[in-house]
């Protein structure tokens, strides 16, 4: 069974206008290389190389099943069938 | 184009005047396809910085479930500048994500938390582009009192 992904609005363009996706992996990181494997060049806009690790970048929130992904290991945070995981760009700016 | 009623408008430099020095930020929200902005919803800067704004990741989460439930977009996204004009920052401009949303920008750099005109600006933001736009608050021209006056 699938995890459905929601997907914001800027990154549909990666998913040919489609809100929700489906993807697998048991961890978020797997979820990731699995959206990246359908939808190429989505990850690169999720994920960042810091210092030689890859890393949730700092303006994008994930969540699932409604919890932030930052409080339940971040890109180690694991799935299981049925999850829901949805994406949201921060809200952010500065003068 | 922009238009907004005279109450939201108000609300929304009310909210900027009240935070300052610290940035306000909110939105605006309208059915989908509507671009009206029609629901108010002042969010809390979890950044509490007078030069940086971000919504708490939680607060994100439950306001794009309710606008989902609701049927519902962001139409204004708006914070404010408490110490430079009205206009998006590079860093404004990299974080954009909403390319149907009007950005409006507030500055309180002239009068702070006290009464007085602000300079109350909208643009559109795609793909690192700005774009100002006119401002329409309830069918008449906001512009003869959107910007700040000049000070010595």
């Amino acid at each position: 069974m699938a995890i459905e992904v929601r997907i914001p609005t800027i990154l549909r363009t990666y998913t040919g206008g489609e809100k929700a996706v489906d993807a697998e992996g048991a961890s978020l990181s797997a979820l990731i290389d699995s959206l990246e494997a359908n939808h190429p060049g989505i990850k690169d806009r999720l994920v960042e190389d810091k210092d030689g690790s890859i890393e949730l970048r700092r303006f994008v929130n994930v969540y699932i099943n409604d919890e932030d992904v930052r409080f339940i290991g971040s890109l180690d945070a694991e799935l299981s069938d049925g999850d829901q995981v949805v994406i949201l760009p921060a809200v952010a700016g500065g003068q | 184009m922009l238009r907004i009623d005279q109450a939201t408008y108000d609300a929304i430099v009310e909210h900027a005047k009240r935070d300052h020095p610290v940035e306000a930020c909110g939105m605006v929200v309208g059915p989908i396809g509507s671009d009206r902005p029609e629901r108010l919803i002042e969010m809390v800067n979890a950044a509490g910085s007078p030069t940086f704004y971000e919504y708490d990741s939680t607060d994100l989460f439950q306001l794009y479930r309710q606008m989902d439930e609701r049927d519902e977009e962001p139409v204004v996204i708006y914070h404010s500048h408490s110490a430079t004009e009205a206009y998006p920052s590079v860093t404004d401009i990299n974080l954009a994500s909403e390319p149907g949303a009007h950005y409006v920008l507030v500055s309180t750099r002239e009068h702070g938390n006290n009464p007085g005109p602000v300079e109350f600006r909208s643009y559109r933001i795609i793909d690192g582009v700005v774009t100002e736009e006119e401002v329409t608050v309830a069918g008449t021209r906001a512009d003869a009192v959107a910007p700040a006056e000049e000070s010595s």
